[in-house]
Order: C-alpha cells, then sequence, then structure tokens
C-alpha cells in the first residue's frame, strides 16, 4: 500500500500512540481474503473489481481455487489502485481470515504494517508478530444475527464487502447498485438478506476499532466505466466478434468457461458450438466447420491439445483455417489442473508430426485476450492454417478493468464465400495463398476439389513427387514466414540500452513490467519486450538483443535439460547468442516481482 | 456452360472423377457404382454433394467422386461430417469408410453420432480386414482369422456393427452386400432419404486380403442373400409375422442372427435430428434478441460487465 501518511506499528506494539488517527489516503492496495471456496470470497474480489472499474482506478486481481468441486481453501487477491496496476501484488496490506487455517496460511503475505481483519467465531490462535495489526471481528455470528436465524452463515461475504466498503471509503452507492444488479436477479429474499448483511457490515464500528480509516483514492481520469472481466470471458468476446460462428469443443479446466460461453453466446449470432464426446472429435467438428466456409474455433488445456495433434497437423497440410485456444496449466499429465505453467509453447508450435508450420500468439493480460481472440481470427482466415492462442489458467480467471473496445472498427461479419470458381481455379496455388472453395460453391470447370491430407499438387490432387513434397512443404512454411515479415519490432518498455534486456510471453508481462519499474527506480538500465506473436517471430530482434549487456528471458516452465526455458531455446536456436539466459519456475504460481528481481540478479551474476 | 444448369442432368459421366486406385476385384467398385446410380436418380444438384470419409482403402472414395470432398484422419470422418451437417443444411452430407475406420479407432464418434442423430448417410464397407494396411485383424475380423497380427488366428471376439447401431441410437440402419448391387442401391436411396443419422452396412470383400469371405451371402457362389420381410401393414395374418422396422428389439434380434444372416433395412425410426434441435435453440434464441446487430450484441454483453 502506498500511503501518504507513514504506516504504524501494530497494537502488540509498546506505543499504540504510533498508529496514525483519522483518514489515510491510500494510492492503491492489496487485499487478500482468505477462506473456502464455498464462503464466496470470489464474489466480494468480483465486487471490488467491478467497483474500480467504475471508479478509473486499475485492478488486477489473483485467486486461488481447489482442484476439488465441494469446496477448500481458496483466496482472492484484489490489486485496487489509482495508478497503474500491473500485478495482483507480492504481499498483501490487507488481510481478511475466514478461518484458523486460512490465517495461518495466509499470515505471513502480510506486508510489514498490514493489517488482518479475521473472524473471531473461527480464529482462536492469533500470533504476537510486531509490526502486524490484528482486529478481531465476529463475522459470522454477526451475519447470522443481521440476516436472522435461518440463513446460517450465508451471506459472511457480503457482510465483509460492507466492513470493506466502511474501511475504505468506498462508494456506497455504486456498490449497492452492483450488489442489486447481481442479487436482484436470483428473488427477493436473496437480495434482501444480501442488503441486510452489507448493511451490517457497513455499520460495524471498524473505523473505531482500528482507530482509523481509509481513503482509496478514485482514478483521476473520468470518463466511461470500464469493462471488468476475466480473460476466458474476453476471449470469447474477442473470438465472437472476430467472427468466430461455429466451434466445438470438449470439458476440461481451465478452457471450459471459454465453450460453455461461446455455448450460451453463439446462438444469438445465429451460430453453434457444439460439445463434442472427445477432444478428437471437437478438433474434427471443428475442421467440418472450417471446411463448411466458417471461422471456426475449438480449444482445449494441455492433455487436450495434445490429443488434437494429428488433426491439427491435417489442418496445416489440408490449409484449412483454424483458431485454437490453450488456455496452458500446470503439466505434464493432469498435473496441476488449476495452477499456471507456461510449458505448452513447444507443443503448441511443434507439437504435430511432420513438417507442420502454424501460427502462435500469445495474450499479455485480460483485456490483450479480447485483440488476440479477433487477430487469430483474422490470421486463420488470410493464411488458411492452424491459428494457437496460448492464453494461461492466471489469465483465464483472473479480473482486470479497461476499456471497452471500439467494436464498430473491430467486429468482422463473417461471410461465407459461395462465388462460383472459375476454370482455373487451384485450391493449393504455388505462388498463392490458399482460398479454399467451401462445398456449395459451383465449380465452372466441372471439376470439384477433395481437401486432403496426403500430400498433393496445386489442384489438390495426391502426389507422392518428390518434388512436389519439396515444394508444398516450402510453400506452407512460407506463407508462416511471410506473416512474420508482416511484424513490426515489439517495443522496448523501459532503458533502450543498457545493463538486462528481459524477454517474456504471455501473462508474465504485467509482473516483469513492474520489475523494470522497481529496478531503474533503483538505479539499473532495464528494459523489456514481450512476445505476441512468438511463431513466427518478428524479425530483427538481435537489433534489441545487442544493446543489452545481458538478455534474461522469463517463463513459468521448467529449464529443461540444457538450462534454457522454451522460449529461451527458441531464442537461442533462432540468434546462436549465448548472452541469451533463463529464469524459469514451475511452482505454479504467477511471479511475484520481487522474485524476477532477485532471480535476474542470481542468473546475471 | 451449353445448356441451363437448370435443365442439365447430373450423369454419371459427371460424378465420375479419378479412375478408383483399388485392386481389380475390390467390392468397393460395386459400392461406387451403386452410389452414382442413386445419384443420377435423385437429381441432387452437384455443388451441393459432399463426401467425407477417413483413411482406408473404402476410405478413398471422396477422391472418386467428382464432387466436394474431404479425405481426412483415419477414424475421423463423422465428426467432421458432423460439423459439415450441422453448419450447412443446404448440404447432401455423406460419409464413407471402412470396418478399422468406423468401428475401431473411430468407433466412439459412431456412437455420439448416432446418439445426436446428425442428418447424413454413412456407408461402411466392411471387409473383415485392414485392407490398407495389408492383412490385419480388424474388429469385425471372425475369430480363427489368420492374419499378419493374428497369425495363428483371431481370438478376439468381433464385434456385431448392427448391434453397436441399433443400440446406439442410429435412426437408420441397414445391411447390404457389394455383390447385390439392385438391393443396394434400393437400401442407399432409403437411406439418403431418411432424415437423420442413417447407416448402411454394406459387406464389400477384399478379393486380396480375405477373398471369398463373403460368399456365403452370394448366391452366385452358393450362397443365399436373405432379404428381410418387412411389414407391408396391410393387415394380413403373413403380415403379423414380418419384420418392424420401427421396433427396435426386433431389429436387435435380427442382428443376432447366425452369420451370414439376413439383409436389409434393419431399424428405421424418426427422431428429432440434433440439426432440428438445435437449429430451434438458434431460432427461439435469435428471436429474443430480435434484429440486434453484433456490436449491438457485444455492447450489451460488455454492459453487462461494468
Ligand atoms: C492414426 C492412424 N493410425 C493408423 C493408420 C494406419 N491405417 C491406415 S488405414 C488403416 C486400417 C484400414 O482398415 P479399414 O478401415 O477397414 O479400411 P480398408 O482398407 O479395409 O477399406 C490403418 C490402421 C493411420 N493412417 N492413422
Ligand atoms: S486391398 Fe482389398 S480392400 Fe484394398 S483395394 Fe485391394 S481389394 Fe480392395
Ligand atoms: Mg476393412
Amino acid at each position: 500500500m502506498s500511503v501518504s501518511a507513514t504506516s504504524g506499528a501494530s497494537e502488540t506494539s509498546e506505543s499504540p500512540s504510533n498508529i496514525p488517527e483519522g483518514v489515510t489516503e491510500l494510492q492503491d492496495a492489496v487485499i487478500r481474503f482468505a477462506g473456502n471456496s464455498q464462503d464466496g470470497i470470489q464474489t466480494i474480489g468480483g465486487f471490488l473489481a467491478r467497483l474500480a472499474g467504475r471508479s478509473a482506478r486499475e485492478v488486477m486481481t489473483y485467486m486461488t481455487i481447489p482442484s476439488t468441486i465441494s469446496g477448500g481453501a481458496s483466496i482472492f487477491q484484489v490489486h485496487l489502485g489509482s495508478g497503474e496496476v500491473l500485478s495482483a501484488g507480492d504481499e498483501s496490506d490487507f488481510l481478511f481470515a475466514f478461518y484458523q487455517d486460512s490465517y495461518n496460511n495466509h499470515i505471513s503475505s502480510l506486508k510489514e504494517g498490514g493489517i488482518c481483519i479475521y473472524d473471531s467465531d473461527h480464529v482462536e490462535e492469533i500470533q504476537k508478530i510486531p509490526g502486524i495489526v490484528h482486529v478481531a471481528i465476529p463475522i459470522t455470528s454477526t451475519t447470522v444475527e443481521a440476516i436472522g436465524g435461518s440463513s446460517r452463515d450465508r451471506g459472511k461475504n457480503i457482510f465483509v464487502l460492507g466492513l470493506v466498503t466502511q474501511l475504505f471509503s468506498l462508494n456506497r452507492d455504486k456498490l449497492i447498485t452492483l450488489v442489486e444488479k447481481q442479487f436482484g436477479r436470483k428473488s427477493e429474499d436473496v437480495l434482501r438478506n444480501a442488503m441486510l448483511a452489507f448493511d451490517a457490515g457497513y455499520a460495524y464500528p471498524i473505523g473505531d476499532l482500528l482507530g482509523r480509516e481509509f481513503d482509496l483514492k478514485e482514478g483521476a481520469a473520468k470518463g466511461e466505466d470500464k469493462v471488468t472481466t476475466d480473460g476466458n470471458t474476453a476471449m470469447t468476446m474477442g473470438l465472437l466478434a472476430g467472427g468466430v460462428r461455429y466451434g466445438s469443443g470438449y470439458p476440461i479446466t481451465p478452457w471450459s468457461t471459454i465453450m460453455e460461453q461461446l455455448r450460451s453466446e453463439l446462438p444469438k449470432y445465429g451460430g453453434l458450438f457444439v460439445q463434442a464426446e472427445d477432444e478428437l472429435s471437437a478438433v474434427s467438428m471443428a475442421l467440418g466447420f472450417a471446411y463448411s466456409g466458417h471461422t471456426s474455433v475449438t480449444g482445449s488445456s494441455g492433455p487436450g491439445l495434445s490429443l488434437k495433434m494429428e488433426a491439427l497437423s491435417y489442418a496445416t497440410m489440408a490449409e484449412l483455417p483454424i483458431v485454437v485456444i490453450n488456455v496452458q496449466r500446470g503439466g505434464p499429465s493432469t498435473g496441476l489442473p488449476t495452477s499456471v505453467e507456461q510449458s505448452d509453447l513447444m507443443q503448441a508450435i511443434y507439437g504435430s508430426h511432420g513438417d507442420s508450420p502454424r501460427i502462435v500468439i500469445a495474450p499479455k493480460n485480460v483485456e490483450d485476450c479480447f485483440y488476440v481472440g479477433v487477430e487469430a481470427c483474422q490470421l486463420a482466415r488470410e493464411y488458411s492454417c492452424p491459428v494457437l492462442v496460448l492464453t494461461d489458467q492466471a489469465l483465464a480467471t483472473r479480473i482486470e478493468a479497461f476499456s471497452q473496445p471500439d467494436l464498430e472498427k473491430i467486429v468482422v461479419e463473417p461471410v461465407l464465400d459461395q462465388d462460383a470458381r472459375g476454370e482455373d481455379f487451384k485450391p493449393y496455388p504455388i505462388d498463392g495463398l490458399t482460398k479454399h472453395a467451401p462445398p456449395g460453391t459451383e465449380m465452372e470447370g466441372g471439376k470439384y476439389p477433395v481437401v486432403t491430407g496426403l500430400e498433393h499438387d496445386e489442384w489438390g490432387h495426391p502426389s507422392g513427387n518428390p518434388d512436389v513434397h519439396a515444394k508444398m512443404n516450402a510453400r506452407r512454411r512460407d506463407k508462416v514466414k511471410a506473416f512474420g515479415e508482416t511484424l513490426s519490432l515489439p517495443e522496448v518498455y523501459g532503458d533502450e540500452s543498457g545493463e538486462v534486456l528481459i524477454v517474456g510471453w504471455g501473462s508474465t508481462w504485467g509482473p516483469i513490467r513492474e520489475s523494470v519499474n522497481r529496478l531503474r527506480d533503483a538505479g539499473r538500465k532495464v528494459g523489456t519486450f514481450h512476445l505476441r506473436h512468438i511463431n513466427p517471430m518478428p524479425n530483427g530482434l538481435e537489433t534489441i538483443f545487442e544493446k543489452f549487456d545481458h538478455v534474461v528471458v522469463v517463463e513459468m516452465n521448467d529449464e529443461g535439460l540444457y538450462g534454457n526455458g522454451q522460449l529461451a531455446t527458441l531464442l537461442r536456436s533462432r540468434y546462436c547468442d549465448p548472452k541469451i539466459v533463463s529464469v524459469c519456475k514451475t511452482d505454479g504460481l504467477t511471479y511475484k516481482v520481487r522474485e524476477i528481481i532477485e532471480r535476474i540478479d542470481g542468473v546475471i551474476a | 456452360m451449353s445448356a441451363p444448369a437448370e435443365t442439365k442432368k447430373l450423369t454419371k459421366k459427371d460424378l465420375t472423377a479419378d479412375h478408383p486406385t483399388w485392386c481389380p476385384g475390390c467390392g468397393d467398385f460395386a459400392v461406387l457404382a451403386a452410389f452414382f446410380k442413386v445419384l443420377e436418380k435423385l437429381q441432387f444438384p452437384h455443388e451441393k454433394i459432399c463426401t467425407i470419409a477417413g483413411i482406408g482403402c473404402s476410405s478413398r472414395f471422396p477422391y472418386f467422386v467428382n464432387g466436394h470432398g474431404v479425405h481426412f484422419i483415419h477414424g475421423r470422418a463423422l465428426p467432421l461430417a458432423t460439423g459439415v451437417s450441422l453448419s450447412r443444411p443446404d448440404l447432401h452430407v455423406f460419409a464413407f469408410g471402412g470396418d478399422g475406420d468406423g468401428y475401431s479407432i473411430g468407433g466412439n464418434h459412431l456412437d455420439h453420432a448416432a446418439r445426436k442423430n446428425v442428418n447424413l448417410t454413412y456407408v461402411v464397407m466392411d471387409n473383415f480386414v485392414y485392407g490398407l494396411t495389408k492383412k490385419q485383424t480388424s474388429p469385425t475380423s471372425p475369430t480363427g482369422f489368420k492374419s499378419k497380427t493374428d497369425p495363428t488366428g483371431a481370438i478376439d471376439q468381433p464385434i456385431n456393427p448392427m448391434k453397436k447401431l441399433v443400440y446406439g441410437g442410429a435412426s437408420f440402419v441397414a445391411r447390404t452386400h457389394a455383390t447385390q448391387v439392385k438391393h443396394m442401391m434400393s437400401v442407399f436411396e432409403r437411406a439418403i432419404q431418411h432424415p437423420g443419422f442413417s447407416v448402411v452396412e454394406v459387406l464389400s470383400e477384399c478379393v486380396v486380403f480375405y477373398p471369398g469371405i463373403f460368399d456365403d451371402g452370394n448366391p452366385r457362389k452358393g450362397g443365399e442373400f436373405d432379404i428381410i420381410d418387412e411389414k407391408v401393414g396391410d393387415g394380413s395374418p403373413e403380415d403379423e409375422g414380418r419384420h418392424d422396422v420401427t421396433d427396435g428389439n426386433a431389429a436387435y434380434e435380427l442382428a443376432s442372427l447366425q452369420y451370414p444372416g439376413k439383409f436389409g433395412v434393419f431399424y428405421q425410426n424418426e427422431r428429432p435430428t440434433k440439426n432440428q434441435l438445435e437449429q430451434q435453440w438458434i431460432d427461439s434464441t435469435k428471436e429474443k434478441v430480435g434484429d440486434a446487430s453484433t456490436a449491438d450484441l457485444l455492447s450489451a454483453r460488455f454492459a453487462s460487465m461494468k
């Protein structure tokens, strides 16, 4: 938390007079809610994030979800700020602990000077930690009392929301509007109970207990309310805006929420998403949609992507346009299904048999999920090949606020191109891009095309001729290469030259940027660029590498047999530059800023 | 083009593409010939015909039909064909393949296409062997069949495709024999006219790796081609004993007969297709949103996230 007054000491320390009285202004705050998933702590976080979107604040959230459905320990962390918020925060300023376990596991996440508010109905033993303020509130019993006997302790989350609203002097009216919007849909009883809980929390004299209140500033920028949502939702919206009308998938965490949303959204657009019996069927059906002339999508997470590989190689060979979303999670195998990792990069680029070039792109934050979704559709149509999008569990589930995209400019209305094809039609022209004639298209020459996975000549006739294979392989490779030539150099953030260049891809964008800020604040000459297009990469990266003493690639995957992460391996193979080194990790957690800084100093030492 | 499209009849000549690469005498030639004859009769617009197959000798079918087509990967013709059928109601979608492609590597897809009742016609050229890969045991090879993977004779009980299909929920299930072209044509025609997922199992001999296997069903080779006596519904006492194609249990009993068994339509029952059910959902959803543009729809959803 950055405050305008100095943060105080703890109530357990010797001199309580150190606690600043009155209202402390905060520029930003990291608030962690620790409890069980069935307590609805995600709901509190969601409301706060959405409020931020309506208050010109930046926000980033982070949550852990147990992989069992019936609940289990879960946290939701919200980082709210009136300046740039790049990460969910390494450590928290405030901790709300619902149970003894949550207290024990998360008390160490508090910064020096942090404040722990705990449910004294459940937390019995607290630790005496110098520099930490403890506030006991009987959250459960107060909620039960407020709502009335029958409700048990449901509503604790909304009670806490009321508490937080008061503690941080948040805009109560805006929050109530949000609460009404969410609970009013359910039933009047639900809404009434929610309001009772909220008011009880809001009226609770937490300021008196703490001896002060906070004012979490609204951002200076006025203007439209922001869209506040998670990465999977943003991706879904991007696909719809990009022209996807058909798709098929098979449920797997964390991809499922994209397919669920497409399933219910697409009919509004006259389209359809089908739940297939397995991953192989899903990709095959999606290719059927693509062959039929539609912009089509399938997706999965790690293990499911592996199952789709044979069909994706076919898509390269037959040159069918298809968008494939892979929401990465911890592997190998079932691995860590609800944790984050970036270990599918090589699989995405090289996972299929044969030489099967395809495009691979990765969004850097929630907002970017939307734009990458749109771009993937455009690229698939233009280059008539598979386009893989690598997002990840952290992006999929975390919430950020961003400006609503300019839809009128972006939206692509799909057209089913069935114009008759002339006698000279070649599905695979040696000197041009494939544009298939979907079924239903009249062929004026009287000859109809068969889309094939056998090597073929320009007309699509199967051919075992060695010369044809070499030429067609080159053709499929060169079109992806040609796309690479259209890409401009990525922008370097921070110093343009100097000591360390940090290279990243995907969801590590925020923490890497914050690391650069902190290192530069400490007087170091550090820059970073982030790769959105990973296969192909833009040309000319060496001109950036040249300007730095060290190039450190930060990724969430294993350092492999030779000490390099997956992107680092690719960069080294392309640039043969031993200066390129790796910072890798596979603990299933997003990078902390401190972690990046310390690890970089370790590898360049 | 000389004649206007409306008056020009679609002929076998128009429909013929490359000369088939099958071995001389392969049963699949007759299947292709029967398919052409039925298309000549039905006169679908040429550009609306779409044939789809996986991998195998039989799965080469699309190359030999001059029509829009896909030669896909082993075992996955049905899911791809499902995508075509669901998103393009204007097309006539056909899937072709072999016993390995359809009952082994693609076996699960068959069950699910059947259960979903996807509107398309699927023809399986069953030769009880893997032809393209040169004589390995197939899921329909009888026990004792000596193949390269079972040199002392197949030991696994073969699957019964007719039982699989009836049990799986295919709404049209028939069986025919590649040497009986007339019968094959009539069954094809009924399958194509059937609204929903229609499957025809064709005993189609691989003259190279399993010669003679279907002689028992071929009168010219001393066998018996025993055609199912279907109910005609005339209320006569004879009709009582005839086969009711809408009776699943009766179909299952037919499927249990000793090889070579009976030929004809085992089962046919109309129920809503996945195509219709999904379209109903699309229509009722579209009705709710009115004529909102794509940007309107997206904006409304973004608004709910603010
Ligand atoms: C994934 C995959 N596995 C195996 C093969 C090899 N393969 C090609 S066709 C075939 C079996 C074909 O048998 P069937 O479907 O009965 O067709 P037939 O040749 O008998 O007509 C096999 C195993 C393949 N092409 N792809
Ligand atoms: S190997 Fe058998 S199935 Fe294949 S083409 Fe020859 S005869 Fe037909
Ligand atoms: Mg076979």
